[in-house]
């Protein structure tokens, strides 16, 4: 929980990841190029008292993820969604460290596995198992992410949709899909968010979290999510722009509070990448520039309550919010002491 | 300075003026402004450019564009030359290279990999362009003309008066074959057509949403540029 001004917001940290980037963990140089790449980004976008060693930045420990997220990061509850990336890293990207740590504790971690369409039935007997063991109630989804000569897939894809259809079944009911930068696509344009207007009409049971909100195709993010009720905005990677590029960051959050409005927006650290603190001080402080009101009027605290946790909670339902910090509370006048004293 | 470096120097000064005229097709800027172009060098039988970019995992396909649009416009500007361009540090950078060297297609680099040829990217991206610039122009008429927004889509190009948005979209629609004639309404689409003026406010909207993309995307790459190489904002 974050409280500033008298004002109390439930933090969920909606997108955090436990990675591998190290050198004994590199499967080739796409590996090395991969981890060099998202330093690049912490190192452009964060404060400079927020930057790590890059040794650390290539594989930090429980105790750093447990202190960053929670106890800095005012988090009351974190979401992994894992990128695999079993093209470049041995054991994968995402350690399995993760799913112990979400099991042990389970109020305040939610472990959300990933899945590949082109691992075929092998691919979907584990996603039962991975259902079974962790509980799942997401998945992250890679659709740049190379397997064998493919660079990517889509979300429309026939082989996909066997896949969500076994979501379904399983009650996985969020499906984060991750469409901003991105390892090397290739011709087809792998940022392009049209497939999603395919999946989330045929799918009107699952939910679909657009990771880092289309970045850099925004506008048609925003055009497909203004037409499916079940399209949501997960800010990874756009919010670190509030420190950076404060006037561009308030076109962007002004555009989505205009397209696809304050219920449909989900904060998220993407950790390591940039540490929740700083991010969630300056959201709570953020107001739209006097001079940009006029077209995107002033963001409210209810709005910054809803993006900051209440709307990922609403996802996901075993994240219990304190009554007090639900939007409707609403404060019972405490008795004068007096009356108590009959 | 002798005259042979002179010369060179010459050389190297216009094929720059050659390779800012190149423009990041996904980002519409120049390759220049955006730091891009990381040097250029000029030999008796040579003619080199090399390339970089903000990421080793930029696209290939985005890549490999921009390498071959620079070497067209090292061999169009020095035609007796042996002009080469080397795209530097991209995980592709040798297939990309040896492809763009011997002037064959993207699905020829990429015979596996590739589904399709690059033409369609780059027709969706020149459009985006142009309804970014689009965006651009028609914010400036509205907040320093007073145009009211419902006129809008009465306007024609003749009415506009001469400023810098107004030459930037004419290239746009030139690049997409839109008429600039002077009668020629400015609220078109990327096929020429005149925009639905029942959907005028959305349109309007979704222009801007599109210019707001494009920037956002071009201050990704260039910060992320400075940070990969270590150095000032280029222009310094």
């Amino acid at each position: 929980m974050y409280s500033k001004d008298g004002e109390d917001y439930f933090v969920v940290d909606a997108h955090v990841h436990m990675w591998d980037g190290s050198d004994e963990n590199q499967l080739n140089i796409h590996g090395a190029e991969f981890i060099e790449c998202f330093y690049d980004y912490h190192r452009n976008l964060s404060p400079e008292e927020y930057v790590w060693e890059f040794r650390k930045y290539q594989k930090y420990t429980e105790q750093n993820f447990m202190t960053d997220v929670f106890e800095n990061g005012y988090a009351d509850h974190a979401i992994f969604n894992p990128a695999a990336l079993p093209a470049f890293y041995k054991n994968g990207f995402s350690r399995d460290l993760a799913q112990d740590m979400a099991r042990r504790s389970p109020d305040r971690l939610t472990y959300n596995h990933n899945f590949d369409p082109r691992n075929g039935e092998a691919g979907l007997r584990h996603l039962e198992d991975a259902a079974r063991e962790f509980g799942l109630k997401g998945v992250k989804v890679y659709t740049a992410e190379w397997h064998g000569d493919s660079r990517g897939f889509k979300m429309s894809d026939r082989e996909t949709y066997r896949y969500l259809e076994k979501c379904q079944e399983l009650g996985i009911k969020n499906i984060h899909v991750h469409k901003g930068p991105t390892i090397k696509p290739l011709d087809r344009d792998s940022f392009d968010v049209a497939d999603i207007d395919y999946c989330a009409t045929d799918f009107p049971d699952l939910n679909f979290i657009v990771e880092h909100v289309g970045l850099p195709r925004l506008e048609d993010f925003c055009w497909i999510a203004t037409q499916e009720t079940n399209v949501y905005g997960g800010l990874a990677v756009a919010i670190p722009f509030i420190h950076t590029r404060p006037r561009y960051w308030a076109q962007i959050i002004g555009e989505l509070l205009y397209w696809i409005g304050e219920d449909k927006i989900l904060f998220g650290s993407d950790y390591a990448l940039w540490q929740p603190k700083w991010l969630v001080e300056k959201f709570v402080d953020f107001q739209i520039p006097e001079d940009m009101q006029g077209e995107y009027g002033q963001i409210t605290v209810s709005q910054k309550k809803k993006i900051l946790g209440l709307n990922a909670a609403a996802l996901y339902p075993h994240i219990e919010v304190p009554e007090h910090l639900r939007l409707d509370f609403v404060p019972t006048t405490a008795e004068p002491v007096g009356a108590l004293i009959k | 300075m002798n005259s042979t470096a002179t010369r060179f120097r010459a050389i190297e000064d216009r094929a720059w003026k050659a390779l800012s005229a190149v423009t990041d097709p996904e980002l519409d800027e120049s390759l220049t402004t955006l730091g891009f172009v990381g040097t250029v060098e000029a030999s008796d039988e040579f003619l080199t450019a090399t390339l970089r970019l903000p990421t080793a995992f930029c696209s290939p396909n985005f890549a490999f564009m921009m390498a071959a649009d620079s070497a067209d416009a090292l061999r169009a500007e020095f035609p007796e030359m042996s002009t080469r361009v080397v795209l530097e540090g991209n995980a592709d950078s040798e297939r990309i290279n040896s492809a763009v060297a011997a002037g064959v297609g993207f699905t020829d680099a990429y015979p596996v990999e590739a589904a399709g040829d690059l033409e369609d990217l780059r027709a969706v991206f020149r459009s985006k362009a142009h309804l970014a610039s689009l965006d651009r122009l028609i914010s400036k008429l509205v907040s320093t003309h007073a145009v009211l927004p419902e006129l809008l889509p009465t306007i024609r190009l003749v009415d506009v008066p001469e400023m810098h948005e107004r030459e930037a979209l004419l290239r746009r629609r030139n690049d997409l074959g839109i008429s600039i004639d002077d009668n020629a309404f400015v609220l078109v689409n990327a096929d020429g057509s005149r925009w639905d003026i029942n959907d005028l406010a959305v349109q309007i909207r979704f222009a801007k949403a599109t210019r707001i993309s494009i920037e956002g995307n071009a201050h990704f790459c260039s910060g992320l540029l400075r940070t990969r190489y270590d150095e000032p904002p280029p222009g310094h």
